[in-house]
């Protein structure tokens, strides 16, 4: 396991619930709140971060008998696309050492690709469960907006994400799903949806009479060796009895753009809480020199001498590192008066016009298909140095977390030995239709 | 305008309120923390992770702030939206835990409300523009200093998350006086509606925005010219807590604005903090003034119809109404009125009260008498109106003449408000029951017979002489005879 470095926590909670999960291990990323486990968010702001309450969807993995066996690597609060940018060093792709697994949830999708543990759990903000999943060889689902509570789970752009399953098989991701679906009074966004759900009975391969819509927008930048791989994934689909039609969603041009406005602008306000004062990174401990150590040993929080602007600036220097910094700056930059109109106003307007653009798409078709991602998974330290390249390997995955939408990332085979995903995008809620395509897919 | 010219001009006061109230709800806006008496308690003990803004934790929001919330739109006749929604104001600060402020921002729960107000003897309607729900900030306590002088600062979340109303008004207020009058009224109706309590530490906090502008720019009606408003400097005035406070905080920057501008200085325009124990106000750090709070929606809360709740909810009768209802129906003068609307409970009780006696009587002993002694005790009617069943009983004792009025208001009420006994109870203690005939006519026999220097006076035409043998009869009686029927005794037997 300590091989790839997909955990940053190890350690075992035993449920002793007798549930569909019974028996199988679960591997949980480490920025969703787990009761006396502590949760790290992959930053050195949260090192020794332990929540006193447990995340809706992990009191229900107790319940249905799974046992966590630790809390996984991933890009710090999320922000990155290649587990990378976490404090505790980036993990490894089980596939190839050389490679990183995607992000951010790469440490979850690691560890299932590995066979470290049987399901594990990511987050999707633009893309951060089915990246690691088509980059790994594994599935990943990130459900609808509202379908999962986000209870517990620490933020990073809300309006944008969701908790998703990752698992070795659409069925047993779909599984996994069923668990953590279904409304929260915790969580005011969940609703009605997936409180009886079996999306485990839609993978049954059958997709007889399907109409699947290929987006020729998120093809054409792709890589040509990505696109060879999917394009023999929709043929085998039609194959099965599919109908395959080519749409075209003019706005998604703007999607990137849009995503990182949208998604740095929240960040900067979600994140603002990390001062110091009530746990974290405080600025005596930040500072080096002081006999009082960490905030939990001395009793005193942000106790930096002078006034606690600097105090907080000092905890917050020192805790977060240099893609947070950059998103953060970015984000209170776009919401700042004078630019709110030119940068968020317009990402919103982007937004909504997407949404639409998909709706439209998804009268004429029942699932949208397209690469996960437009290359191969690159190699460690790679796209790192260069920020604009990694944001632009989110251009697939984006678009639907902007429109609130179902999508799943399904192994659709092999280029250069590396693992190439395929993207199904559903309408809302419509998880059991791009569970049932998944699984006809699946090779 | 230069203020050369401003200098010579006679100035009118211009001042608006910005009004926090903490709502009384059972729990915190946003989660399920209590709110009773939170500040009270042991700090950081009414907390959770959705009031210490853990991360990952969500609010909720608690319909019992959006009840209260639209029973003060409708109380203040305000335009209740079809639909209202959340806004993030961020900005750091030790007592914001989440370093961003839930609060509402261009879908308020209530826009464009009145208030009448009795100012100087005649009715002024006062503008509000909005009012808004939003989570209060924890509490600093500064330690071995004032806010800018302390040596550390200690951060209270119990207060954290109790749901605030804030309401804004136009800038309509020509006075401190006012203002004050203002701030007076806005308390009995929150009071009435059973939204707030006023004796809570921090239920009201005021900011007050004022400047000057020159006399002739208000019209007749109070208006002013929206040019030479836009063109004076103001300050806002933070850290006001009481009605009195209002009154003195913005009296005294009437009086350094009119210094100033009489000088010929400037006003800067800045946020100013009152010193309650000075009895000043002073400049706040000037790098404060440009805030940007860089609102955006609150996506964790989605956007909330209010518009069927509007038809759903009663509010009862206002003061203002029920003051009125109290001249016609019971016949009271306007002062007695006025006493008896003063709270919501206190009006409940007199009509309780009244159901069983003349309203004049009922007004008698609740406006005079209860409300007399209750307040001498620093006591309120809602510490009593658990004992309204002793209260009746009490006026009936007197009513049937089982003891006599005098007694009853000087020794059995207070009796009853100290001790907590009921009026039974307080009698056969002091034996005040009045007495039967026989022992009054036995009194007056003696009293005649023991000063046969008073009858002498008496006979001899000294009026004054009559009372003294009340007096006398009243003492052998121990108070409990009516000293109106041992006068009649007395003349009657004297007379013989």
């Amino acid at each position: 396991m300590a091989e790839l470095n997909a955990f940053i926590t190890e350690e075992t909670v035993e449920s002793d619930a007798d549930g569909p999960l019974s028996g199988k291990t679960i591997a949980v990323k480490d920025n969703i709140s787990t009761e006396g486990l502590r949760t790290t968010c992959g930053s050195a702001m949260l090192e020794e971060y332990v929540p006193p309450y447990d995340a809706t969807v992990v009191t229900r993995l107790k319940e249905s008998g799974a046992t966590i066996v630790g809390k996984t690597n991933m890009d710090e609060f999320g922000m990155g696309g290649t587990t990378e940018t976490s404090a505790y060093g980036p993990t490894k792709n089980p596939v190839d050492h050389s490679r990183v697994p995607g992000g951010s949830s790469g440490g979850s999708a690691a560890a299932v690709a590995a066979g470290d543990a049987d399901l594990a759990l990511g987050t999707d903000t633009g893309g951060s469960v089915r990246n690691p999943a088509a980059f790994c060889g594994v599935v990943g689902i990130k459900p609808t907006y509202g379908l999962v509570s986000r209870y517990g789970l620490v933020a990073y752009a809300n309006s944008l994400e969701q908790i998703g399953p990752l698992a070795p098989t659409v069925r047993e991701a779909a599984e996994l799903l069923d668990v953590i679906a279904g409304p929260d009074d915790s969580d005011s966004t969940t609703r009605e949806e997936g409180a009886d759900s079996n999306y485990a009975a839609a993978a049954d391969g059958d997709v007889d009479g399907l109409t699947v819509g290929v987006v020729t927008d998120l093809v054409e930048g792709a890589d040509d060796r990505v696109v060879e791989v999917f394009e023999d994934a929709v043929a085998d689909l039609e194959s099965e009895g599919a109908t395959v039609r080519e749409v075209s969603l003019d706005s998604l041009e703007h999607a990137v753009q849009a995503y990182y406005v949208i998604a740095m602008s929240e960040a900067s306000s979600n994140l603002a809480r990390y001062d110091g004062v009530r746990y974290g990174v405080s600025a005596s401990s930040a500072s080096g020199g002081s006999e009082d150590g960490r905030s939990e040993s001395s009793g005193v929080s942000g106790g930096f001498e002078g006034n606690w602007n600097d105090s907080f600036a000092r905890s917050r220097e020192a805790g977060f590192g240099p893609e947070v910094k950059r998103r953060v700056l970015l984000g209170t930059y776009a919401l700042s008066a004078g630019y709110h109109e030119k940068y968020y106003k317009k990402a919103q307007d982007a937004r909504a016009w997407i949404k639409r653009d998909f709706d439209e798409a998804l009268s004429e078709a029942d699932v949208l298909a397209s690469p996960t991602m437009p290359v191969l998974p690159p190699k460690l330290g790679e796209s790192l140095s260069d920020p604009l390249q990694l944001y632009l390997i989110d251009a697939n995955t984006v678009p639907v977390n902007l429109a609130n939408l179902p999508a799943i990332s399904v192994p659709a085979g092999e280029a250069d030995g590396l693992p190439v995903g395929l993207q199904l995008v559903g309408s809302k809620f419509g998880e059991a239709e791009i569970v049932r395509a998944a699984s006809a897919a699946e090779s | 305008m230069t203020a050369q010219a401003l200098e010579q001009r006679d100035l009118a006061v211009v001042i608006g309120l910005e009004v926090h109230v903490q709502l009384e709800t059972n729990s915190k806006i946003f989660c399920g923390c209590s709110t009773e008496a939170a500040e009270d308690e042991e700090p950081n003990t009414r907390t959770c992770p959705v009031c210490l803004g853990l991360p990952g934790a969500l609010p909720v929001l608690n319909e019992g702030a959006v009840e209260a919330a639209v029973k003060v739109g409708k109380a203040l006749n305000a335009d209740i939206p079809e639909e209202t929604s959340f806004h993030r104001k961020n900005y750091y600060y030790p007592d914001l835990p989440k370093n961003f402020q839930i609060t509402q921002y261009d879908a308020p729960i209530c826009r464009d409300g009145t208030i009448e107000v009795e100012i100087e003897g005649e009715r002024r309607v006062i503008n509000v523009r909005r009012a808004h729900l939003e989570e209060d900030p924890g509490s600093l306590q500064h330690k071995g200093g004032s806010i800018d002088a302390a040596d550390y600062t200690l951060v209270n979340y119990n207060r954290a998350g109790t749901p605030l109303m804030e309401i804004v008004t136009e800038p309509d207020f020509r006075s401190p006086r006012e203002a004050r009058r203002f701030l007076a009224k806005l308390e009995e109706v929150l009071e009435y509606l059973g939204v707030f309590d006023a004796t809570r530490d921090g239920s009201l906090r005021v900011d007050a925005n004022i400047s000057m502008v020159p006399a002739d720019e208000v019209d007749a009606d109070g208006r002013i010219d929206e040019e030479a408003l836009a063109a004076a400097n103001r300050t806002e005035v933070k850290n006001i807590s009481s009605h009195k406070g209002a009154e003195k905080a913005l009296a005294y920057e009437v009086t350094r604005q009119k210094n100033a501008i009489q000088r010929g200085r400037a006003v800067e325009q800045e946020t100013r903090h009152w010193d309650e124990s000075r009895g000043i106000t002073v400049s706040m750090r000037s790098k404060e003034e440009e805030k940007d709070y860089r609102y955006f929606r609150e996506h964790d809360l989605p956007p909330l119809r209010v518009s069927d709740w509007k038809e759903k909810i009663d509010i009862p009768e206002l003061p203002d109404a029920r003051r009125e209802r109290f001249r016609e129906a019971y016949g009271l003068d306007v002062e007695a009125a006025s006493k008896l609307t003063s709270t919501k409970a206190v009006a409940d009780f007199y009509e309780d009260v009244v159901e069983e006696f003349d309203p004049d009587l009922a007004a008698t002993w609740v406006a005079d008498n209860l409300l007399g002694e209750l307040n001498y005790r620093d006591m309120a009617i809602t510490d009593v109106e658990e004992r309204l069943g002793e209260f009746t009983r009490l006026i009936e004792l007197v009513d049937a003449g089982e003891i006599t009025r005098k007694n009853a208001e000087e020794i059995v009420l207070r009796r009853m408000l100290d001790e907590g006994e009921p009026p039974e109870a307080v009698i056969e203690a002091e034996g005040l029951g009045t007495v039967g005939e026989d022992e009054v006519e036995r009194a007056v026999a003696e009293a005649i017979e023991e000063n046969p220097e008073a009858v002498e006076d008496y006979r001899g035409g000294e009026g004054g002489a009559i009372n003294f043998l009340v007096g006398q009869v009243m003492r052998k009686t121990g108070g409990s005879a009516d000293p109106g029927d041992v006068n009649a005794m007395l003349r009657e037997r004297l007379d013989e």
